[in-house]
């Protein structure tokens, strides 16, 4: 049966172009799918979207809809103007948490489309921003079985709400030679065992996992997520002078002065008459640019491990924050070093958890309470490399200066310093 | 009604199987990469084995004959195993060099883009826009589209300076995140409320707590409880508006487009850095948003030309300094752009450093 499609005149224009168009795809569904049900979702979905071009609104609105057992992983849509739109009148994404890291094989992509289809609109997102397959266009009624299917095979919701969130880590030691941790295993022991946390919203607010092999920080982690793992290392950083000179006999010496040597931030390299690196690794701060430039000749160091950042979120409600060292330096080796990393995500979630208010951000806590009662409250002690620099302002009481000073030199006796 | 099924919670997938043989094997291990064309990186590990990855912007909105399609050319010229990157671009790994130029061209020959890679404008990361979100200014693939449209020539060449990450939020939330060009809605009027409605659909108090200014407060008009907002307070963020879909903050007109730059999350050469303000009062202007885009190009167009090796668009501006980078790319400068939000005064400017 031929459906009455609807007249999309300004998503028409959205076809033309060199970039692949989302429209097209849209249409392909409309046009060609042999399944008549999602021909007539597409069309009206085409039909609303057209419909925002034209008034530039959006009509969509929220409600509740989830699975047996769970209270999230599902964002409802139902359409304001679903009236003149039935047949996407329900339009929810089911957000998935893909495998850590994002590897695929086209074996799985494919039994994934083939489930989608059935109950689904046949449309798909490789990832959403908090890092979820978004499966996008299910009725109320669907969501069910398609959740059934893909969760026999392997396949289970994310997070939405206040929950602990889908976390997202890079490609790291998969495919990276910058990759200072097994990113891998810290995001999926975080995020795992916290899985209901992740089904059943209960926290004053979302809580980000993300984990970044190296300072790159390719996932965003420091900006984008409320516990951010970066992979660092602390020993000497590893230089291989043979390909150094090789690089500078590549692209002259002055490339290589102008950008490496003066780049660095702590002007913790030289050049030597004879063309090799000279680093002075007590000022080097780990930024990766050396690296960058020449991955040939510079690898991190050996004695590998991660930096903890905590609290990072975007604007709302009080402005956007970046994460806050809060563990300098973590070996992240045996099966204990994992174990307390999630011993201490443990002890943050539940602290913020206790503490934090309504729809408040575990960074926007630790702004509200302060850094050092926040280490107070999960047991950290302070340390200089959780700041850029010390206090401005001398307001402040401090009449347990002298204990305080005591238990700083009892701990660097302790770490033999 | 069926018996309900108990769901598997078996949350995060291990990736293990489903990741290249060579990138199991080398897990770890790889010992450099080089980029031998835009949108191919080699990666060779300390055992020697090598493996390349050709990159390729997409839709991102992904309809199933697309994704098939992806498969049916990983299947046929790779080798069945692909990852995603953070900016929603499918990567194809190949143990195999020759298998690296035939792949590339069924990937161009059926519509995608190779390239991507390290010094160019890579994919446009973004929000859901009008398709899908509850509460969105603008659409998101849509003006992506367009974008990518006048930009796909630096997405496949890397010839910027260094790599461009560029985002779209269609509200202030700002789910796109930071970029070193973030194109983001604005709002420029207070939500328009529909008194009628609020008390049966908001949640009164978590509303007023909601407000960054404290600009909201309950009241009752008409008769009914309601919430009322202190227009002269109120920052029009909109950050009402989801928990109160009565408080109507988008509007066709009077909701703007505006563009920061500067944001970037890499530690390289210094700290993480968020975006700052450079233009607003754009008009939201579907389908196509061609003011927008004609600014970001405006601001490429600078960066490429004035910008050094490996300076991203932040480091390029706190070289050259902000006086200049509004000369240089024709931008008003105003009241607007002095922040207002705590932390203000630390982007004053205390010293005697002024460039002539």
């Amino acid at each position: 049966m031929a459906i009455d499609k609807h007249a999309t005149p300004m998503l028409d224009q959205l076809e033309t172009g060199p970039w692949p168009s989302f429209i097209s795809g849209i249409k392909r569904l409309r046009d060609q799918h042999p399944d008549a049900r999602i021909n007539a979702v597409t069309n009206d979905l085409l039909g609303q979207l057209e419909h925002s071009y034209e008034t530039r609104k959006g009509y969509w609105k929220g409600g509740t809809v989830s699975v047996f057992g769970y209270g999230g992983g599902i964002i409802p849509r139902f359409s304001e103007v679903g009236k003149v739109f039935p047949s996407s009148k329900e339009f929810h994404t089911l957000r998935v948490q893909p495998p850590a890291g994002n590897h695929y094989t086209t074996a799985m992509l494919r039994q994934l489309a083939d489930s989608w289809e059935k109950y689904g609109s046949g449309l798909v997102t490789f990832h959403g921003q908090t890092g979820n397959i978004m499966f996008i266009g299910a009725t109320t009624e669907n969501t069910q079985p398609f959740f059934d299917e893909i969760n026999e095979y392997g396949w289970d919701l994310g997070g939405a709400g206040p929950c602990v969130r889908t976390a997202m880590s890079c490609v790291g030691a998969a495919r990276c030679e910058m990759s200072c941790t097994n990113e891998l295993k810290a995001h999926r022991l975080l995020v795992n065992n916290f899985t209901d946390d992740v089904h059943r919203p209960a926290l004053p607010y979302k809580f980000k996992f993300k984990v970044s092999g190296c300072p790159n920080d390719c996932q965003n982690a420091i900006e984008r997520s409320d516990f951010a793992v970066l992979g660092t290392w602390r020993d000497d950083m590893k230089v291989d002078q043979a390909e150094v000179k090789n690089y500078i006999a590549d692209k002259g010496r002055q490339y290589y002065i102008d950008n490496v040597i003066t780049r660095c931030p702590t002007k913790a390299l030289s050049l030597n008459d004879d063309d090799t690196l000279n680093v002075n690794n007590r000022d080097c701060v780990r930024c990766m640019h050396c690296l960058n430039v020449m991955p040939k000749a510079l690898h991190p160091g050996d004695d590998k491990g991660v930096t903890i950042l905590i609290g990072g979120k975007r604007t709302l409600k009080i402005g956007d924050l970046m994460g806050t060292v809060v563990v300098p330096f973590k070996k992240l080796e045996t099966e204990e070093d994992y174990e307390s990393l999630v011993e201490l995500a443990e002890t943050i979630i539940d602290f913020w958890a206790e503490n934090g208010l309504e729809h408040e951000r575990c960074g926007e806590m630790i702004e509200r309470i302060g850094l050092a009662n926040f280490l107070e409250g999960i047991g950290i002690e302070p340390d200089p490399n959780m700041l850029s620099h010390p206090r401005q302002s001398s307001y402040i009481r401090m009449d347990g200066w002298d204990e305080a000073a005591e238990k700083w030199f009892a701990r660097q006796a302790e770490a033999g310093r | 009604m069926a018996e309900m099924r108990e769901p598997i919670e078996s949350g995060c997938p291990d990736p293990w199987q489903y990741m290249h043989p060579v990138m199991r094997k080398n897990f770890g291990m790889w010992k450099y990469h080089e980029h031998p064309r835009p949108g191919v990186l080699l990666h060779v590990a300390y055992s020697g084995d090598k493996i390349w990855t050709v990159k390729a912007g997409t839709q991102r909105i992904l309809d199933v004959f697309t994704l098939r399609k992806l498969c049916d050319i990983g299947d046929e010229f790779a080798d069945g195993y692909v990852h995603f990157t953070i900016r929603s671009n499918i990567e194809y790994l190949v143990s195999d060099e020759s298998k690296v130029q035939p792949l590339i061209d069924a990937l161009e020959g059926a519509g995608f883009v190779v390239g991507g890679t390290q010094n160019s404008v890579a994919m446009i990361s973004h929000t859901q826009g009008w398709l899908h979100c509850d509460i969105p200014g603008t659409d998101a693939s849509g003006v992506v589209k367009s974008m990518m449209d006048e930009l796909i020539d630096e997405f496949r060449n890397a010839r910027m300076p260094n790599r461009v990450h560029i985002t779209t939020s269609c509200c202030q939330i700002n789910c796109g995140g930071q970029g070193d060009i973030a194109i983001n809605v604005q709002h420029t009027k207070p939500p328009k409320i529909n008194h009628d409605l609020v008390a049966n659909v908001c949640e009164r108090p978590s509303v007023v707590a909601r407000c960054p200014v404290a600009a909201i407060r309950p009241a009752m008009v008409n008769g009914k409880p309601s919430l009322e907002v202190d227009e002269r307070k109120c920052i029009c963020c909109g950050a009402c508006y989801p928990p109160c879909p009565p408080m109507q903050i988008n509007d066709a007109e009077h909701s703007k487009l505006a563009i920061w730059v500067g944001g970037n999350h890499s530690n390289a050469r210094g700290k993480p850095t968020f975006q700052k303000l450079v233009a607003a009062g754009i008009p939201n202007n579907p389908p196509r948003w061609p003011e927008a885009t004609a600014i970001v190009k405006r601001i490429l167009k600078a960066y490429k030309e004035g910008a050094k090796d490996w300076e991203r668009i932040g480091e390029w501006i706190e070289r050259i300094g902000w006086p200049r980078f509004f000369e240089e790319v024709e931008l008003p400068f105003t009241k607007y752009h002095i922040d207002t939000w705590r932390g203000a005064r630390a982007s004053f400017n205390s010293s005697s450093y002024i460039r002539f």
